[in-house]
């Protein structure tokens, strides 16, 4: 079992208030991902489940038992850190076997677990060497062995794949994600990459200034993002946003600013009728818009000049000025285009996305 | 390499290197060289016709063995070595403990208590000795090696408490974290974990903190009066200088002897040393 629940759980740092108010509940054999910019909270709320920070109010329970005042040796937990913390004195097949004298486990014992967790990472063959005589990734490897040695009933991992190299650290968050599946550990897991949050959390928590955004699974963040930040945060490249303001004409709503003029589509007006007159953001994902072809009478449409092209070989990107502002297109490879050219772009309509310009909560 | 660059060389920093070793080894060679002289040369004035005062053609061996036969010399070493090692050994375990505490656990005033710490570092022994030297006399510990092995520790653990400090400082936090989610208690955690990382730290603290005992010159001229109590550097000049006869020879053999020890403990040690005092702990 590896059940978690956060209930109000509140952190004050000399005066900084870096966690307000966090409440979640993480179900047995599930993988959530806790992900924001540095300086969220999303760490701090990470080792305070650990036991290595105290907990300024609320309650953390692991299974139902209140863990407030466990130390970290007694709540059962595994923990991986950003730069592995191997010890640097013992060897690979000591560093596992570690938690496991420690918690005076028979030597038979010890032997076969670390054998298995060995396996399991493909790390059979570097258990008498040192730390420093592996590679980021056998040493990220060996943090990961250290871990599931003790079949823990919750892993916790901190932003484990961030000292690896783009490669390698697309090929972990491959084996991470397998590992869980096998295992089916509890998992809870802190990274400021959206990527990884997207592909290997069942649900995501995104945080900012120690407030949750929003919790729920990676395509629903993608799709109903509840307010600005998460929908620029979740998404790569991230989503457009346009100051606009709404007016009435003929009975349907427009949306405009100094170089944009498009009609919302009826779904969307029917959310902005109280907003006629007022100011709103207008949010657009990179792959929802499209150079215009003859088929796009439904959807909304505007001129663009292209500013710069880049080629990804699967996609083009493209930044346009629009009016004053920028936006960025995720386009078809095959389209023939250049810089300062001229392009009328469509825009899914149907994946449009409001927030208020104040508050920045989705309408 | 263009043409000229040799030259340069030579004059900024070959020769300039050359002055530096020059003007620090000299005085060990002066120890060595007169250690080996004979009387006769060492007391031939000046001006007399074969003067040569950076060379001898008759090597000699007589000093150290008066030092060994006539003097308490190698009661001196026992002694000295015996402080030196007990007063470091007090110290080290002191100053590995105090540096711990204050480096990672957070209590009330624990800046200004590693700032006060420091501070007795530099209060001067010439000026600590006379009070000192009354608490020595009220426990009746002058005379004996205790004087100065409980005193020692007075500049050494504070020295050491800084030292190590530093070190467990650069150690990192989460070595000690993870251990102690691995089910390690603190005191556990700094056992198998933190002390093995910071070795490099300890040796440099312990050969620091066993050069100053070593040397130590006037607690234990003060602490100290009969012959067969003193250390090598106090009975090496109170002995063998004689109202206003200096015995040179076995003065220079006692220095040389005397100062073998530390050459040798900083050579075995260097390894680790150098790599203390830049602090390289690898992750």
């Amino acid at each position: 079992m590896g059940q978690v629940v956060l209930k109000g759980i509140n952190k004050f740092y000399d005066g900084v208030h870096a966690v307000k108010d966090v409440n979640l509940q993480i179900r047995d054999k599930e993988f959530v991902v806790f992900v924001g910019p540095s300086g969220c909270g999303k760490t701090t709320t990470l080792r305070m489940i650990a036991g290595l920070e105290a907990i300024s109010s609320g309650d953390i329970s692991i299974d139902g038992n209140v863990v407030n005042q466990l130390p970290p040796m007694d709540r059962d937990i595994a923990m991986v850190f950003q730069n592995y913390a191997l010890y640097p004195h013992m060897s690979v097949y000591d560093n596992m076997a570690f938690g496991l004298k420690m918690r005076k486990f028979a030597k038979g014992e010890i032997e076969k677990r670390v054998r298995d967790a060995a396996d399991i990472l493909g790390i059979g063959d570097l258990l008498k060497r040192k730390p420093r005589q592996l590679s980021g990734g056998q040493r990220q490897r060996v943090a990961l062995g250290r871990a599931i040695v003790r079949h823990p009933r919750v892993f916790l991992f901190d932003e484990p794949l961030s000292n690896l190299d783009a490669k390698l650290r697309v090929q972990m968050r491959v084996e991470l994600k397998k590992l869980h599946q096998r295992l089916g550990t509890t998992a809870i897991y802190v990274t400021h990459d959206q990527v990884e949050a997207m592909t290997l959390g069942d649900r995501v928590v995104v945080m900012r200034d120690g407030v949750v955004q929003q919790v729920g699974e990676p395509l629903e963040l993608y799709h109903s993002p509840s307010n600005k930040f998460v929908a620029g945060f979740i998404g790569s490249p991230a989503m457009n946003f346009v100051p606009v303001t709404v007016t009435e004409a003929n009975g349907s709503l427009i949306a405009e600013n100094s170089g944009l003029r498009i009609k919302l589509p009826v779904e969307t007006a029917q959310r902005l009728r109280g907003h006629i007159g007022r100011d709103i953001t207008l949010g657009v994902r990179p792959e929802d818009l499209t150079v215009a072809n003859s088929a796009d009478v439904d959807n909304p449409c505007f001129d663009a000049v292209a500013e710069v092209v880049e080629q990804l070989g699967s996609e083009i990107l493209l930044d346009m000025k629009v009016g004053d502002g920028v936006m960025v297109a995720s386009i078809e490879p095959t389209v023939r285009v250049k810089v300062r050219d001229k392009l009328r772009i469509a825009m899914r309509s149907s994946r449009l996305h409001v927030f208020d310009a104040g508050t920045g909560a989705a309408i | 390499m263009i043409e000229g660059a040799l030259w340069r060389k030579w004059v900024f920093f070959y020769a300039p290197m050359a002055l530096f070793l020059l003007f620090l080894l000299f005085p060990f060679y002066w120890m060595v060289i007169t250690s080996m002289r004979p009387d006769g040369e060492l007391y031939r004035p000046w001006n007399s016709i074969n003067y040569n005062p950076f060379w001898t053609w008759k090597p000699t061996l007589d000093h150290v063995r008066y030092l060994f036969e006539e003097t308490l010399f190698s009661r001196w070493l026992w002694n000295t070595t015996f402080i030196a090692l007990a007063s470091t050994a007090i110290s080290l375990v002191c100053g590995v403990f105090a540096g711990y505490a204050l480096s990672r656990l957070s209590f009330p005033f624990a800046g200004s208590l590693g700032t006060g710490i420091f501070i007795t570092y530099l209060v001067p022994q010439t000026l600590l000795f006379i009070p000192l030297a009354e608490i020595i006399r009220n426990y009746r510990l002058g005379d004996t090696p205790w004087s100065l092995i409980l005193t020692y520790p007075t500049f050494l653990i504070p020295f050491c408490t800084w030292l190590m400090m530093g070190y467990f400082k650069a150690v990192p936090r989460e070595l000690e974290e993870c251990a102690r989610i691995d089910g390690a208690s603190r005191w556990q955690a700094m056992l198998y974990i933190i002390i093995p990382v910071a070795i490099p730290g300890i040796l440099s603290a312990g050969i620091f903190a066993f050069t100053l005992s070593w040397n130590e010159f006037i607690y234990a001229l003060v602490f100290l009066s009969s012959p067969e109590q003193k250390t090598v550097p106090v009975g090496v000049t109170s002995e063998l200088i004689r109202g206003d006869v200096f015995f040179w020879g076995p003065l220079m053999a006692g220095a040389l002897l005397g100062s073998i020890p530390v050459a040798v403990a900083y050579s075995f040690f260097v390894e680790h040393y150098v790599s203390g005092l830049t602090g390289s702990v690898k992750g």
